[in-house]
């Protein structure tokens, strides 16, 4: 049977999380270089599998798809019995998985991952990180953060007492928070999103980025 | 069994989403209104069953649960087998539903609910629209739509040929962007997203909803 092909880049965030999920689900696949800087994404060629033109793609037999958290679903589901159950038990379970995906892509991502732009993006395009938005977003996160605290002091993951999803997706954003942004304190200062990080970023999978 | 309950805002695009999909799987429920003018999503009963003090939030026996597109999720593979089917037939079908689901959530909505919050909110509010905010987001959603024309001119709903919850995701924020923003051109003026908005906006368990949706 032939190997997922995920057409993406090794730096990208959203790239990592649907590699990391693959490597969970002890899924093989093959990366094909999309190269960013060269603009490989706006071409006809990639734009043939995501009109969006961004990156990753997968490819699985017939089956092309795009954006990255519907990519995680479809390995967790496709993959259920194999490597690690990152959905829950239950239709509950799930559910709660569900939920604080939602939360990830809805309330942490954007805050997260403009910091990211700024730090990241920006200077390589030639302009200057703008400190203020850096500052306006760091506030959301910490909001944001907060209320993972105290879910976290009643809950050893997000959507309960296992790893799922919901964990999964945090993963690459704060990676580069804490080890490209300086912006670790955010993680660092909360006890329990300490040690949830702690737990998450250890895993042999992560560790192997 | 108990009814599901759902907490919400009978203006609120995301609590009417989610009454939309309990109506097309014909789930009974009760409404609680959570009265946002006068901040009771901000008090502490209610940021008991959601901590981020937003509508909507459902209550299933022991579930509790909030995130419009991840209660349409549970909704839609609890209630499999009766009603519309939502998620489509096979894997694959289900992955591009979820696909297009990330879109709406990602790309479209970000845009759009800016337009809608800058017109209709925000003056509401005492304050004044930004108009160059709301020329910035009709660009964006112009470029995002522009891609919907494109896939819609192959298929019939975003995800294939069968309607599911990523046609549904889109329903509240264009009905308002048409309805109360006078936006509308952005739609009619794509031939495809024309025909597709049509038919979805004219499915009887959405106009049932809609009622809810009428702005002065």
């Amino acid at each position: 049977m032939a190997m997922i092909k995920v057409h993406g880049h090794h730096l990208s965030t959203a790239t990592r999380l649907v590699l990391c999920c693959l490597e969970e689900k002890q899924v093989d696949y093959e990366l094909a270089f999309v190269d960013l800087s060269a603009g490989d994404h706006k071409q006809p060629q990639y734009l043939a599998l995501n009109p969006f033109g961004v990156v990753p793609s997968i490819q699985d037999g017939d089956l092309t798809l795009f954006e990255s958290r519907a990519v995680i679903k479809y390995l967790a589901t496709k993959y259920r019995g194999q490597g690690t159950e990152l959905l829950g038990n239950n239709v509950s379970e799930q559910a709660l998985v569900d939920q604080w995906c939602e939360v990830e892509g809805q309330s942490f991502n954007p805050p997260a991952s403009t910091i990211l732009f700024q730090t990241f993006v920006v200077p390589i395009k030639g302009g200057r990180t703008d400190e203020a938005v850096v500052k306006m977003n760091v506030e959301k996160v910490v909001k944001v953060l907060d209320i993972y605290e105290e879910r976290l002091s009643k809950s050893k993951y997000l959507a309960g007492d296992f790893f799922s999803l919901a964990d999964l997706q945090h993963l690459p954003c704060t990676e580069y928070l804490i080890n490209g942004c300086g912006k670790g304190d955010v993680i660092s200062s909360r006890k329990h999103v300490k040690a949830w990080w702690k737990d998450i970023s250890s895993r042999p999978v992560e560790e192997s980025h | 069994m108990a009814a599901i309950k759902v907490h919400g805002f009978h203006a609120s695009t995301a609590t009417n989403m989610v009454l939309c999909c309990l109506n097309e799987k014909q789930v009974e429920y009760d409404f609680v209104l959570i009265d946002l003018l006068t901040g009771a999503h901000k008090k502490p009963q209610y940021l008991a069953l959601n901590p981020f003090g937003v509508v909507p939030t459902i209550q299933d026996g022991d579930l509790t649960l909030f995130e419009s597109r991840a209660i349409l999720r549970y909704l839609a593979q609890k209630f499999k087998g009766q009603g519309t089917d939502l998620l489509g037939s096979t894997l694959s079908e289900e992955a591009l539903v979820y696909q297009w689901c990330e879109v709406e959530g990602q790309s479209f909505n970000p845009p759009v609910s800016t337009i809608v919050s800058q017109i209709l909110v925000v003056p509401r509010r005492g304050g004044s629209t930004d108009e160059a905010a709301v020329e910035m987001n009709i660009e964006k959603l112009g470029k995002v739509l522009d891609i919907y024309e494109e896939r819609l001119s192959k298929s019939k709903y975003l995800a294939g040929d069968f309607f599911s919850l990523a046609d549904l995701q889109h329903l509240p924020h264009t009905h308002y962007l048409i309805s109360a923003c006078g936006k509308g051109d952005l739609i009619s003026s794509r031939k495809h997203v024309n025909a597709w908005w049509e038919d979805i906006s004219s499915r009887p368990t959405w106009q049932k909803v809609a009622e809810n949706m009428k702005v002065n």
